[in-house]
Order: structure tokens, then C-alpha cells, then sequence
């Protein structure tokens, strides 16, 4: 038996006002705990699939929309440009690196996405089994999509309009698997990648406008805006070579020409650009003041599990002022009758931390498995983090302070006094 | 051994108390009897090292303890007193047996009795693994000895132990008290206005 025993001892003797402590304390941590990992995956991953993308080519519409679209495979793209148009910006000197990207169909609600060989260099990505293509309608899959489907080399499936399951599907022209990307840990996980031709083969037999319809009928009413602006465009272009893209990730030469470039396409040609790191502070900034409301909400909820541990133990202590005069009396000195308060309020705050962090684990697991089936994009990083380092010294000091004043009163404790009221 | 010179205490200067001398050899015992208000609490704990004197000086087995420290009260108190308080007091939390395994935790350079022995002989050793408040109020004063015997104490001081007892209780708790004090080789002293206790001691001090 020591001090530090005694003090657990105590706990567990007022098993619930120190749980009342305990989940406020947990609560508070892991909501805090839950929005840092949040926070800090979400821009991992935003930032890991940015990685050699200075700007996006597309057609007219939401620049945020174009970036959610094309960077991160998100939303629906905002139309698409012509072939000749996005050639003349690649000849430009300040082009360093571009990679078209060309979508139309999907299968399973994975985007199959036509592009080159230039889209495999962008994202580093390498071949687990099999190998790239060489030929129309042969497609690489991501290894999350190939593990998730049960995809292998090989297999081949049937594609559907549009980027949900519910298009109509392209049964003339099936798709072979050739090869299965490794794990890469950005979007090219999640997505089925083939050729440009394979794309425009697909749609081939339909005419233009057509498909152009297609894809009116297939988004939502607000989306239609962007379309309707992006037809006056399309029109333009029906003479001449009537092969399109959806957009095109560009790699400057210069890191100066991202002042320049982007506005330049903006006011002198039909097409919008993009620039992504720009657009995604924007979203983050408008995501911004939701977590700090959330965020302080988070830490009001630690404080007030403070005030708990505190009022918990300045209660106790009215309770306890014979046991604690009876310990001065077997010779325990000031400080292990205060010492004793202190263990128990760190003990709290400690536990509560744990528990805390081992919910914003559990929370994770959960919204992860939320985003996987809705976005199909997964998070996973189940790290301590260094600001949950300083979330444990907020909660001790929450703790030491909830503690101060009751260990005080205790150190000036007369027993002579206690005693005699007896 | 126990010997008090001109024990002087007052409370923030208001209250005065004058105490006689105490002068007690090796193995006898004491008797205080007084009035309330007359200052008996004050005078046990002045012996316990509770309070401090105001002058005067204490001395047990040798030591003079009116002028120790607080830190040092707690020490020598913890080594060489056991109280026996009228109404029981243990740590709520612990077990009697863990309450026992306290009072030898905190003081650690007193060889302490056997926790099992003593209970034993205050026929509660059933209660061992029992919280204080699963205990009778007859098995709780007896446990309340046990407390005052653990570190083998040099002097018992007993604060009305029996001012809530009948008779034959009355006389139970007193010869039990007298017995473990001389089978732990202890002095005991005490403090009651309970006249019946006038039969059991030689020595009475009239406060």
C-alpha cells in the first residue's frame, strides 16, 4: 500500500462521479483528437495527389469543381475541351510537363479515366502484376479497386456511361484487364486507367452532340450551368477534329509562371485553368470555420471535465476529512495527503486521455469506412500525432489545476480542528 | 516514560489552558478526567503532537517534542502513538487489512506488528478483508485498536473510548485496552470525563 494506490483506491471507492470526469475528459479529447487526425490525413492525402500539378486545363465552370474533378476524381468535370486547344497550350515554352486526362464511362462507380504514359510518371505509379497497355480497351487497374472487385489480370468487364453505376452500359466494347498498379497511396488507387483512343473508341459510334446530351441528363440541376455555358464553346469546335478531352494537369517549367500562365488562359481563350493548391486552401478555409467552432466546443468540454475533476474533489474532501486527519495521525505528513489529491485528479485526466484517443481511433475506423463507401476514398493513419502530445499537457494541466485548490486546503488542513468536531 | 513541565496552550490568544504536570514511569498508565470544555481534547493532542504548546515542554521516552516541526510531529506521531479516537475513523476506501498495510506504509521505519496477530487478539480477524463500513459498530472500535497498534507505539492515547458504551462494554473496552497495551509493552493514557473509569487506573490526574 503507498499514496499512489490509496489514491486509485479513492476512485474506484466513488466509481461514478470519477467516470462523470473520466468521459467528459474522453469526450472532449477525442473530438479534438478526431478533427486533428481529420485534418491532418485529409491534407496528406490532398497534398500527396497534388504532388507535379501546377495547374488544370478544363472547360469553363467551377475552378473548384475542375480541381475536385480531375486532381482528386471527386466531382463531376465541368465538360470538356478540345484536343487542338489543349495541344496549342502544351506547345507553349512555359509548359514544362502536361497530362491529359479523358473520362466517360465507369465501371462499378470507378472512374475509368483515358490518359498516357505521361499520368503513370505523374503519380510514380508501378505495376504489381501484369503490364501497362499497349492497345485499345486494355486498362490498368488501381490495387484498391483490383482487391475491392476481386479485378485480376486478364478479367475483362463491360463500362458504363457516365461516373455512376446507373449509365447505360457500353456492352460492344468490353474492357481487358492487363495489369494491377501497386499500392500508391494517392488517387490512382481508385482508379481504372487506359488510353486516350480506348476512351474515344467507346464513344465513337455516337455523334457528338449525343453524348454531349448524355452527359446534360446524367448531372444534377446545378450542374447544368456549366454545361449549358460550356455548348457555346463545344459548337465552336465541331469542324474541326472533333476529339475532346476533359482536362489536362500541367507542369510548369518555372514555378514563377503560376503568377502569369492561369490568368492568361482565363481572359484570352475559351478554357478555364486552375490552380489547385490555391483552390484547396479556398476549401479549406471555407471547411476552416466549421472545425475551429467545432474545435473550441471541443475544448469547452475539457475544461468543463476540469471543473468536474475539481468539484469532484473539493466534495470528496468535505467527505473525507476524518480519513485524511486519520492518515496525519499514522504519520503521513502534508505533502503525501496532498500528493494524494494530485494522483487522483492526474490519474483522471490521464485515463480519460487514453480513452479519449482510443474513441478518435474508433471514430476514425468509422468515417473512414463512411468516405470509402461514398467517395471511395479511405483514410489511414492511426499515429499518435504531435498535437495530440500537447492535448495530453492540456489535460494534465486541466487536471493539476482542477486539483490545486483542494490539495492546498489540504496541505493547510488542521486536524486538530477535524477532530475535535467529531 | 512520559513527562509534561508547565504545559501552557491557548486558542488565538482567547481561550487559556494551564495544564498540570504529568509525570508517568515506564509501564503505568493514566487516567484524565474532566469536564467538557475543560481542555481534555487539547491535552491529547498536545501529547499526540496535533498541536503545539504554547510553553512547556513534552516528553516521551526521552524525546521533547514541543519543539519539532510539523514534518517532524507527523514522523515521530506515526512511530511512537497509537489514538484511539471515541468515534472510529479508517481511510473509507481500504479494507481494514489495507487500512493496516496504510498506517505500516506510512511509517516505514517502525517495525510493525503482525497485521493477522493483532486482530486476532481484538477477535475480528474475519474482518480482515472487509470495508470499514461492512463492520459493526463494536468491530469497528475494535478495529480502530488495531489501527493504534500496528507500528507497536510507545503510548496509546485513547480519546473517550467508552463515553457511548454501557456498563459491561464499558468495562470490556477498558481491560481490552489495557491488556493490548501491555502486551505491546505500551503506555496508556486515557482521556475521559466517564467516571466509571475511575476503578481501572491507579493513577487519576483531575483536570
Amino acid at each position: 500500500m503507498n499514496i499512489f494506490k490509496l489514491s486509485i483506491k479513492n476512485l474506484f471507492y466513488r466509481p461514478l462521479s470519477s467516470l462523470l470526469s473520466l468521459l467528459l475528459l474522453a469526450l472532449g479529447v477525442s473530438m479534438i483528437s478526431l478533427l486533428v487526425l481529420i485534418n491532418s490525413v485529409v491534407q496528406d492525402q490532398m497534398n500527396n495527389n497534388l504532388k507535379g500539378i501546377d495547374m488544370v486545363v478544363g472547360a469553363k465552370g467551377s475552378p473548384l469543381q475542375l480541381i475536385l474533378s480531375s486532381v482528386y476524381h471527386v466531382d463531376s468535370p465541368t465538360g470538356n475541351i478540345s484536343l487542338k486547344e489543349a495541344r496549342s497550350i502544351e506547345k507553349n515554352p512555359m509548359v514544362g510537363n502536361s497530362v491529359p486526362l479523358l473520362y466517360g464511362d465507369n465501371y462499378e462507380g470507378f472512374r475509368i479515366v483515358g490518359t498516357n504514359e505521361k499520368f503513370i510518371e505523374l503519380y510514380n505509379l508501378s505495376i504489381e502484376n501484369g503490364s501497362f497497355w499497349d492497345d485499345e480497351f486494355e486498362v490498368v487497374v488501381g490495387k484498391k479497386i483490383a482487391t475491392k472487385l476481386n479485378l485480376k489480370v486478364g478479367d475483362t468487364f463491360v463500362t458504363s456511361h457516365g461516373l455512376r453505376q446507373t449509365g447505360e452500359s457500353h456492352a460492344d466494347t468490353p474492357f481487358t484487364v492487363v495489369g494491377i498498379t501497386n499500392f500508391s497511396n494517392s488517387v490512382a488507387d481508385q482508379l481504372i486507367l487506359t488510353s486516350a483512343e480506348s476512351v474515344w473508341g467507346v464513344h465513337g459510334d455516337h455523334t457528338h452532340d449525343d453524348e454531349e446530351h448524355d452527359h446534360d441528363e446524367e448531372h444534377d440541376h446545378d450542374e447544368e450551368h456549366d454545361h449549358d455555358e460550356e455548348h457555346d464553346h463545344d459548337e465552336e469546335h465541331d469542324h474541326d477534329d472533333d476529339k475532346e478531352i476533359t482536362a489536362m494537369l500541367i507542369k510548369f517549367n518555372s514555378p514563377m509562371n503560376v503568377i502569369q500562365f492561369p490568368r492568361y488562359i482565363n481572359e484570352n481563350t475559351n478554357l478555364q485553368s486552375a490552380v489547385p493548391s490555391y483552390e484547396i486552401s479556398r476549401l479549406f478555409k471555407l471547411f476552416g470555420f466549421g472545425i475551429e467552432t467545432i474545435n473550441l466546443l471541443a475544448y469547452l468540454i475539457i475544461v468543463v471535465s476540469g471543473i468536474s475533476i475539481f468539484i469532484t474533489l473539493f466534495n470528496s474532501m468535505k467527505e473525507r476529512k476524518y480519513d485524511m486527519a486519520l492518515i496525519r495521525t499514522l504519520g503521513g505528513s502534508r505533502l503525501q495527503l496532498s500528493s494524494m489529491l494530485v494522483y487522483e485528479a492526474i490519474v483522471l485526466t490521464i485515463s480519460g486521455f487514453i480513452l479519449g484517443i482510443i474513441l478518435s481511433r474508433l471514430g476514425l475506423v468509422f468515417i473512414s469506412s463512411l468516405m470509402e463507401s461514398s467517395f471511395n476514398y479511405s483514410l489511414n493513419s492511426y499515429g499518435i500525432l504531435n498535437d495530440e502530445f500537447w492535448l495530453l499537457a492540456i489535460s494534465i494541466l486541466i487536471g493539476l489545476m482542477a486539483c490545486l485548490i483542494p490539495s492546498i486546503q489540504v496541505y493547510k488542513m488542521d486536524i486538530s480542528k477535524t477532530l475535535s468536531n467529531e | 516514560m512520559i513527562k509534561t513541565e508547565s504545559l501552557k496552550f491557548s486558542y488565538d490568544g482567547r481561550k487559556y489552558f494551564d495544564f498540570p504536570d504529568i509525570n508517568l514511569d515506564t509501564g503505568e498508565n493514566l487516567l484524565i478526567i474532566g469536564n467538557s470544555g475543560i481542555g481534555k481534547t487539547t491535552l491529547l493532542h498536545l501529547l499526540a503532537g496535533i498541536l503545539k504548546p504554547e510553553s512547556g515542554s513534552i516528553n516521551i521516552s526521552g524525546t521533547d517534542i514541543s519543539k519539532f516541526s510539523d514534518t517532524e510531529l507527523d514522523k515521530f506521531r506515526g512511530d511512537n502513538i497509537g489514538i484511539v479516537f471515541q468515534k472510529p475513523h479508517f481511510i473509507s476506501s481500504l479494507t481494514i487489512n489495507e487500512n493496516l498495510k496504510l498506517a505500516k506504509y506510512l511509517s516505514p521505519s517502525k517495525t510493525s506488528g503482525d497485521a493477522k496477530k493483532i486482530l486476532e487478539s481484538l477477535n475480528i480477524k474475519d474482518k480482515y478483508q472487509q470495508k470499514p463500513n461492512q463492520l459493526s459498530e463494536g468491530e469497528k472500535q475494535r478495529a480502530s485498536i488495531a489501527l493504534a497498534l500496528i507500528n507497536s507505539p510507545n503510548l496509546i492515547l485513547a480519546d473517550e473510548p467508552t463515553s457511548s458504551l454501557d456498563d459491561f462494554n464499558c468495562d470490556n473496552v477498558i481491560k481490552l485496552l489495557k491488556k493490548q497495551a501491555k502486551d505491546h509493552k505500551a503506555q496508556l493514557i486515557v482521556i475521559t470525563h466517564d467516571a466509571r473509569l475511575k476503578k481501572h487506573f491507579k493513577n487519576n490526574l483531575n483536570l
